[in-house]
């Protein structure tokens, strides 16, 4: 690491802080970037709760008007827009940043300050969105944003349009990231299929990122040239097509919806083999069955409009394609159900939401397959029904599996274990408050409460009105329920007990170095023999295959990365140096937001401009030192340690 | 990238790879617009429709473009040599033809909207306009990236030895050019030849 930081003389330096706010600013290394995500998303996932209070005040009883129907939508748009672009997806890219370098033991991503330019993408574009409630109202068209209504000025959507699109950057620079990351990067011996399900997962994760993110891209520039520049896209009036801009709209978000819960499905195949203490039931099914969502993942997308004009041949493929997708989902439930069986079950508060996102992502599920009969789909169109389903797959599911990875890889990245005992009151609480916010939802859709409506009508009864107040009660219990989770978060980072290095006595790469990892990750790469290589370096096999511990030092494969000549190998250690460009470049973005929002063409231009000189900041400023670009053209002492220094 | 392609998992260098997952994106990208297109190529409104579009003036300036992804393999293959002489000269070669095929789309636009087709005319118009329009900005980005790869050859921040930059620089031209062949057919010819038979 002292290397970096070495004088050459007649170039001017990269910044290299170690601490305070320009080091945040500056900073290339992906731990850091994962935890920036993790905090911004906290935020973010703040608001959205704020606006889901408001939605459920709205509706605590039949006719009333807390709220106006113009503030009423854009809370749930919001609410909406908030809880998928701005809590779900960043909340898996922190994990990705996090632990992808870790778990394939490499030093950091291939790209750090591609990596650092997705985050400030994704901070000022959630900024841009939020300034719209302080410039003329928020998107109100859902987060849908079907047009024609998304393209008059009525609805606030350029924000949306725009917004969302500068967010889909930040996805695809992410995507293009971790897939160079994953298959370029990968520790000696570490090959695809001894690669933990996590990395898969975010593996195909990201290529659906890349193939959506262009065809989401393309429906929200059509909604911004129809709604600010008179395009006519989606005009009917001439002959535009508003069902063109569904068909684009879903032919990402189907694929959107696998982009949010791959990363869970990834997290809880790491957890319940620890906390089972057995390998993951069919590691090459669960894959398998990961890469199969993955692909018939974009051919499902128009079960989101059987009650549009389509015709009955392709409902019936669309159905027909929708059940068979319900194929590899179940066969992970089933492996992961098989990985639980027979094993030595460990209750900790990170299993018990591992466990939970089964069941609730089981319940979801199914009532997600009653969605694909195209008859029972039409009567629930835009009911709760709908509303409850969605939920429990992003809420039970996506949700309860990322919080099951922040309580398992908290002692990863301080060191220090979360209370357990508030860890289990965040729990029950949690799965009690999300089945009384949620689960009524079905039965007061089935009775027909519509969704996105401002007033719960009168007459749809007094059994539909308790089921909403009951939904009301259940969200005060989540806000208790969050507060428990944030003050065991807090109040860990600082004096929670010391976890030691191995406190679940778990399987892969990411717990072989130190808690927290160095800036370096690893004094020395570590070759992999094995899928699990650190459990199959703890323990050997008995002849009934039972486990059996190792003594320390006797694996016979591979030196231990942290090394006993950890000083001499440091300074061979090349890392990526700070760098002030990508935050520079994102800044231009902001006027360029604002200027296609509003049709200005000086902002547009200023934008432009910044982001341009930005990008040539970022090209000619002098890489570390030891790569292709040193003028000193030096044989690269890095080479053999595989130092990453873009 | 110190990391050169025979340390990496797969034996590519990261900026290839990552220039090959982000051009597949960018086929999505063009085939979107491109369906709309097609959705749309017979709703005129009343307004113009691809009868006014000019063939063989379209067609020089396509070809242009094509001519355009030789010299940028010259530029490379010179580029492999180390001369980077030779290297800048044909990537100025590139930079003019993409130029030359940018200045006629310009004007063709120009006589398109004097002849009453406008951007909102109708959705033909619309869709024809920002899926050209789209290609014409990735051309210009290709331009902007060929005169930084000349300039830097000149400051020394591009080397002889690193073909690579011009490699990458290459993927994105030929990608560019390749999109232009599949629009030129599918989005000119195609039609002229059904729709006014």
């Amino acid at each position: 690491m002292s290397s970096t930081t070495a004088t050459r003389p007649g170039r001017y330096q990269r910044p290299n802080p170690r601490e305070g706010f320009i080091s945040w600013i500056t900073t290339t290394d992906h731990k850091r970037i994962g935890l920036m995500y993790f905090w911004t998303v906290l935020v973010f996932f703040f608001f959205g709760g704020v606006q889901s209070a408001l939605i459920r005040t709205q509706l605590a009883q039949a006719e009333q008007s807390v709220l106006t129907e113009e503030i009423y939508n854009q809370v749930f748009t919001m609410h909406g827009i908030t809880m998928v672009f701005l809590v779900v997806m960043p909340f898996a890219a922190a994990f990705f940043n996090y632990l992808i370098p870790l778990m394939i033991g490499a030093r950091d991503v291939a790209f750090p300050r591609l990596n650092a330019f997705s985050y400030w993408v994704f901070l000022f574009a959630g900024i841009f969105l939020y300034s719209s409630f302080l410039l003329g109202g928020a998107p109100n068209g859902s987060w849908v944003g079907y047009a024609p209504l998304s393209t008059d000025a009525v609805s606030n959507m350029g924000f949306y349009a725009i917004g969302i699109n500068a967010l889909g950057i930040s996805s695809l620079a992410a995507s293009i990231n971790f897939i160079v990351t994953i298959l370029n990067m990968r520790a000696p011996g570490m090959t695809f299929m001894r690669m933990p399900v996590f990395i898969w997962m975010a593996l195909v994760t990201s290529f659906l990122l890349l193939f959506a993110v262009p065809i989401i891209s393309t429906a929200l520039f059509m909604l911004m040239f129809d709604g600010v520049y008179g395009g006519q896209f989606f005009e009917p009036a001439t002959g535009g097509d508003p069902i063109l801009y569904q068909h684009l709209f879903w032919l990402f978000g189907h694929p959107e919806v696998y982009i949010m819960i791959l990363p869970t499905m990834g997290i809880i195949s790491e957890t319940l083999p620890v906390f089972s203490r057995k390998p993951l039931f069919g590691y090459a099914a669960v894959v398998f069955a990961g890469a199969a969502i993955g692909f018939i993942g974009f051919g499902v997308w128009a079960h989101h409009m059987f009650t549009s004009a389509m015709g009955p041949v392709a409902r019936s493929a669309f159905a027909l394609a929708t059940m068979f997708i319900a194929v590899p989902t179940g066969i992970k439930i089933f492996n992961w159900v098989f990985t639980m069986w027979g094993g030595k079950l460990r209750f900790t508060t990170s299993m018990l939401f591992s466990i939970g996102f089964v069941s609730m992502f089981t319940i979801g599920g199914l009532s997600g397959v009653t969605h694909a009969i195209v008859p029972h789909n039409a009567q629930q169109h835009d009911t709760y029904y709908v509303v409850a389903h969605f939920h429990y797959v992003l809420f039970g599911g996506a949700l309860f599996g990322l919080i099951a990875g922040v309580y398992f890889w908290f002692p990863k990245v301080t060191g220090r274990l979360m209370n357990e005992t508030l860890g289990k009151w965040h729990f029950w609480t949690w799965l009690l408050g999300f089945n009384l916010t949620f689960g009524p939802m079905h039965m007061s859709g089935l009775l027909g409460q519509p969704r996105r409506t401002a007033v719960l009508p009168a007459e749809l009864g007094p059994t539909v009105e308790l089921y909403n107040l009951l939904s009301g009660v259940g969200l005060i219990i989540l806000f208790g329920s969050a507060l428990v989770f944030l003050y065991n978060l807090l109040a860990s980072t600082k004096k929670g007990e010391l976890a030691g290095e191995d406190p679940w006595d778990a399987r892969t790469l990411e717990w072989l170095t130190t808690s927290p990892p160095k800036a370096h990750n690893w004094d020395k790469i570590p070759t992999v023999t094995h899928r699990d290589e650190f459990w199959h370096r703890k323990y050997a096999e008995d002849e009934a295959g039972r486990p059996v511990a190792v003594p320390a030092g006797a694996a016979e494969d591979v030196g231990d990365p942290r090394g006993d000549n950890a000083e001499a190998l440091d300074e061979h250690i090349h890392m990526p140096d700070a760098s002030y460009w990508p935050f520079v470049m994102v800044l231009g973005l902001v006027p360029l937001m604002y200027g296609l929002n509003f049709a200005s063409a000086p902002l547009i231009a200023i934008g432009l401009l910044w982001a341009i000189i930005g990008m040539y900041g970022w090209i000619i400023e002098p890489l570390a030192e030891g790569d292709d670009d040193d003028p000193l053209d030096a044989p690269n002492p890095s080479a053999t340690t595989g130092a990453v220094t873009y | 990238m110190a990391a050169g392609a025979h340390e990496t998992s797969l034996g590519i260098d990261h900026r290839k790879l990552g220039m090959w997952t982000f051009l597949g994106s960018e086929f999505l990208f063009f085939g979107a617009f491109l369906a709309t297109f097609l959705l749309y190529v017979q709703t005129t409104a009343g307004g113009p429709g691809v009868e006014i579009f000019d063939i063989p003036f379209t067609s020089i300036s396509s070809f242009v473009l094509l001519m355009s992804s030789l010299t940028m393999v010259l530029a490379h293959n010179a580029h492999t040599q180390g001369d980077l002489r030779r290297m800048r000269m044909w990537i100025l070669a590139t930079a003019g033809q993409g130029a030359v095929f940018l200045g006629g789309q310009v004007f063709e636009f120009n006589v398109f909207v004097r002849e009453g087709l406008t951007f909102g005319t109708s959705p033909f118009a619309t869709s024809f306009y920002v899926l050209t329009g789209f290609h014409g900005a990735h051309v210009f980005i290709g331009i902007l990236l060929l005169l930084t790869l000349y300039t830097f050859s000149l400051t020394g921040k591009v080397k002889p030895n690193q073909p690579l930059k011009t490699e990458m620089i290459g993927l994105y031209w030929h990608f560019v050019d390749i999109v232009w062949v599949v629009l030129f057919t599918v989005v000119y010819l195609i039609p002229e030849l059904t729709v006014l038979d």
